[in-house]
């Protein structure tokens, strides 16, 4: 059984769009954390108190922070992985409907 | 020189064609576009022309096929489109005659008695219908009013007779016999009904109902109706009537209904029948008005085309003198001289498929006319190409700036757009539809938005392109920079207790410490800027300077083309009177401020840079003659500085009275030499130079100065003063317009950071484990806003504010008011193509 669309086919379009960008990109950004882009750092949330006490302890904060990142970023990225195959199997589904139909 | 650097060469021919061959003729012509027809009569109203019988025909048919297209449209049957594009019938013979036949013959009858079956189909599928409904409300009236009188002849119902008959001993005039009316009426009007008859009739009369179950269809408007049969028993005539008046008023249907059982079920016998057979008729008309227009929608495209086509052709034909003989037709038409040869042998094609002996003559006629201006484009410098004649169609044989707008439009674009990221969405949508650039066009998709982006797409993907280069100059994707080469500066060597100190460290390329490596970042801004604290100051101060280059450059160029037009021309005046005041003007003053942008650059290092001048206070104390006066540096950059701007101001404030007053004076003494040598009767150089130039086609456009036109001092040195004022000023608030690029940019830069930091920001920033949850979501958000407001809003004002730069409105115009005239009128070539197209937009 093809399924029945619960999306239209442009929205499972747009979401197989947003998916496949996401997923390459949230890979990507997981990666950049992961070897600890410095790029990134703006990004990381270090509190106040850590920024002006001992370096030590900031580094370790930072390290932490930095695979936290790239944890948070992999596991969005394999979200956007199962809604590619949603939007995918959803966007068939509409195709095979309008087939259908024309027959 | 290209194609598209000036429009074609057009020449006015004369055509005779033989009236037999004319129709075929002008049919090839139309296939190819390459002609415009000139109106020969056009004093002649429109319904005194010669063919404007045709005209009507074909008018009519298009009416009927219409009539047609709706009928399919509204059954819902697939219309064939083959996408195929058949030539316009060709008439036989005569023209008058023939054409008539053969159209009545092949086309019109058609049409006529299909139109005809169809109304008939429809006029009696109506009254079918409402038989059909009666019939079917009489089916029921029988069936349920049959229930009402088995219980009147029961002995239970007596009571009723008896209720009745006591009131209406009370009335006086009591009766054995009890009346009644059978009906049906609109389930909802019902209870209004009831209480009425109540009323009305005091209680007087018995009403019993029954709903009938299936909804019928109403046949005027086709709708589904609840309806319930009824039937009132009364006694008396006094009653029967005003039981009917009341019925009447609620638009109830009564129905004749037999006395004895056994009339009743005759009566339903009969009924079905008759409904069976409606049924069967009503159903094979149906089949037939179906195949009538399956077989119709299969052609309709076809002969839309075919009747347009005939429609067009004889249009053109009204636009042609008839001959004093009748046998011939004269047309005056413009024609790219590159294409002569393809239209003669048009032409000969069609004098062969009309059968005529005589081929048609094509004969060249000078005029004094200016011509059409026309481009040859290709899908590609099309849209660059109705960017510029947005602005203004250019002059005749004019530098049309198109093919330098398809390197100089996407690249301002990006200079303000520079965002890899972004430029990569861009360029990928664009790119879809170049590939698949067949598909689309076939698919005709009607949406206005996107048949502008469709006919953009090679801008677009232009656009995209450069963007993803100077994203990549500005080190900017998604408001991020990649550092693909390894930074130039490094903090290695600051002590850790100035880090542990410091909130903000200073990375001075000057110092010691080995902060800087001496080695430039290959490509681009270095990627430490993006954590820098001053990384605004510095990017604005780049981006600054870089669109005044970039603009100054733009400028020079158009300047630079307007050469090109001179010279073409013939205008040796324009090249010394304007021209070399403008590049000198232009030159001193901002190509001076370029060479000291790139001067500042490459002169000053990193301990020197104290002492590097700002560049606008320099140029604003050259215009007002001031020093520089910087404590602790040297006034001046080199050596004579002060001397050698002196001389560039002079220079520049030179060339206005240059620009202002020698052109005037200089015609004017050629006009009074002019006049004299009329007076004397001479033949002198000068009045043969005049008949030279009035043979020569180009020249005698729109420029007076060799006419024979009055010659007005006054007007001439108005028009050249406000000419010289409009250059003189517009290059410094042009040079200022083109600030824009750092603006837009700047602009462009922070939203898209503010964007990052606000939304996907706060997703990266969260703890735990539902942190990339979150992230999905904000993901999702902030792409769907990428696209939304950076691409697609910033975008459209970037590529706004870049056809302003371009072209827009006229005195205030950066690039093309150097060169660019814009006062020609379009080629507009007759085309079936071009006719069918329009014809279609039309219809949706």
């Amino acid at each position: 059984m093809p399924g029945c669309p619960v999306l239209g086919p442009k929205l499972s379009l747009c979401c197989l769009l947003v998916s496949v960008w996401g997923t390459l990109q949230l890979c990507l950004m997981g990666v950049f954390f992961y070897v600890h882009s410095v790029g990134l750092l703006e990004d990381l949330p270090v509190a106040e108190e850590i920024k002006r006490g001992m370096l030590k302890e900031y580094l370790e904060e930072v390290d932490y922070l930095y695979s936290k990142g790239a944890q948070n970023c992999w596991i969005a990225a394999c979200l956007y992985v199962f809604s590619m195959v949603f939007s995918i199997w959803q966007f068939l589904a509409n195709r095979r409907l309008a087939e259908r139909i024309e027959q | 020189m290209g194609a598209l650097f000036r429009s074609e060469e057009m020449s006015l021919c004369q055509l005779f064609l033989q009236s037999e061959a004319a129709y075929a003729c002008v049919s090839e012509l139309g296939e190819l576009g390459l002609v415009q027809f000139r109106d020969l009569n056009p004093d002649v109203n429109a319904f005194q022309r010669k063919f404007v019988n045709e005209v009507r025909r074909c008018d009519e048919m298009e009416r009927k096929l219409r009539f047609l297209e709706k009928e399919i449209k509204k059954d819902d049957i697939p219309v064939l489109d083959t996408g195929e594009n058949p030539e316009a019938p060709q008439p036989r013979e005569m023209i008058d005659m023939e054409m008539q036949i053969f159209i009545d013959c092949t086309f019109q009858a058609t049409f006529e008695k299909l139109e005809n079956e169809l109304k008939e189909v429809n006029n009696n599928a109506e009254a079918l219908k409402k038989n059909y409904l009666e019939l079917t409300e009489l089916k029921h009236i029988l069936r349920k009013t049959q229930v009402f009188f088995d219980e009147r002849d029961t002995e239970e119902s007596s009571e009723i007779r008896k209720s009745l008959i006591t009131t209406d001993a009370v009335g006086g005039a009591p009766t054995g016999q009890l009346g009644f009316v059978a009906g049906v009426i609109n389930r909802e009007r019902l209870p209004a009904f009831e209480r009425m008859l109540w009323r009305a009739c005091r209680g007087n009369v018995y009403l019993k109902t029954a709903e009938i179950d299936s909804p019928l269809e109403e046949p005027s408007n086709g709708d589904q109706v609840y309806k319930t049969v009824f039937i009132i028993f009364f006694q008396g005539e006094q009653l029967k009537t005003r039981v009917k008046k009341i019925c009447e008023g609620f638009r109830a249907t009564l129905y004749p209904c037999p006395d004895t059982p056994s009339d009743r079920r005759e009566m339903a016998m009969g009924v079905m029948t008759r409904i069976e057979d409606l049924n069967t008729v009503l159903r094979q008309t149906q089949d037939h008005r179906h195949r009538v227009l399956v077989a119709a929608a299969k052609n309709i495209r076809n002969w839309f085309i075919k009747v347009r086509k005939i429609k067009a052709i004889y249009h053109t034909l009204n636009l042609f003198n008839l001959d004093v003989t009748q046998k011939c037709l004269i047309a005056e038409c413009w024609v790219p001289v590159a294409d002569m040869e393809t239209i003669q042998l048009a032409l000969r094609r069609g004098t062969e498929r009309s059968g005529s002996t005589v081929s048609p003559i094509l004969n060249m006629m000078t005029t004094k006319e200016a011509p059409p201006t026309y481009n040859r484009t290709n899908k590609f410098t099309q849209g660059f190409q109705n960017l510029i004649d947005a602005y203004g169609v250019s002059t005749y044989r004019e530098v049309n700036p198109a093919p330098y707008a398809v390197i100089t439009f996407p690249f301002l674009f990006a200079v303000m757009f520079g965002d890899i990221g972004h430029g990569l969405i861009m360029f990928l949508a664009a790119l879809y539809m170049v590939w698949k650039e067949k598909p689309l066009q076939a698919q005709k998709i009607q949406n206005e938005i996107f048949t502008m982006f469709f006919g953009g797409r090679y801008i677009i993907l232009l656009m995209g392109f450069f963007s993803i280069y100077t994203g990549l100059m500005y080190n900017d994707i998604f408001s991020k920079s990649l550092n693909i080469f390894g930074s130039s500066f490094t903090a290695e060597h600051i002590p850790l207790n100035d880090i542990k100190s410091h909130e903000v460290l200073q990375l001075n390329p000057n110092s010691t410490a080995q902060q800087y490596t001496n080695k430039p970042y290959p490509i681009g801004i270095d990627p430490v800027w993006q954590l820098s604290a001053n990384k605004i100051s510095f990017l604005n101060s780049y981006k600054m300077k870089n669109s005044i280059v970039l603009g100054v450059a733009q400028m020079l160029f158009g300047v630079m083309l307007s050469l090109w037009n001179h010279t073409y021309f013939k205008r040796p005046l324009n090249i010394y009177c304007e021209f070399i005041p403008q590049i000198l003007f232009l030159l001193s003053l901002f190509g001076y401020l370029v060479i000291l942008v790139f001067f500042k650059w490459v002169w000053y290092s990193a301990d020197t840079a104290g002492c590097a001048p700002s560049i606008l206070i320099t140029l604003i104390n050259m215009v007002l003659m001031k020093d520089n006066e910087v404590p602790g540096c040297p006034s001046t950059v080199y050596a004579g500085q002060q001397q050698f701007q002196q001389f560039l101001v002079l220079i520049a404030f030179l060339c206005v009275p240059w620009m202002l007053l020698v052109k005037p004076f200089v015609l004017f003494r050629q006009n009074s030499a002019r006049v004299r040598a009329r007076a004397n009767g001479v033949n002198s150089t000068l009045a043969a130079e005049e008949g030279v130039v009035a043979t020569d086609p180009h020249s005698s456009g729109g420029h007076g100065e060799h006419g024979d036109e009055e010659f007005e001092f006054g007007e001439v040195f108005v028009h050249q003063a406000i000419h010289t004022i409009e250059y003189a000023l517009g290059s410094i608030s042009h040079t200022a317009s083109y600030l824009r690029l750092w603006a837009l940019s700047l602009a462009h830069a922070q939203l898209s950071e503010v964007l990052w930091g606000m939304v996907l920001s706060l997703g990266l920033q969260m703890e735990g484990w539902w942190g990339g949850i979150i992230l999905y979501v904000l993901f999702a958000f902030w792409a769907v806003l990428t696209v939304g407001v950076l691409v697609l809003m910033e975008g459209l004002s970037a590529f706004l504010h870049t056809l302003r730069l371009h072209c827009l409105v006229l005195p205030m115009v950066e690039f093309q008011s150097k060169f660019y005239d814009g006062n020609g009128y379009a080629f507009m070539p007759f085309s079936f193509e071009v006719i069918l197209e329009a014809a279609r937009a039309a219809d949706e």
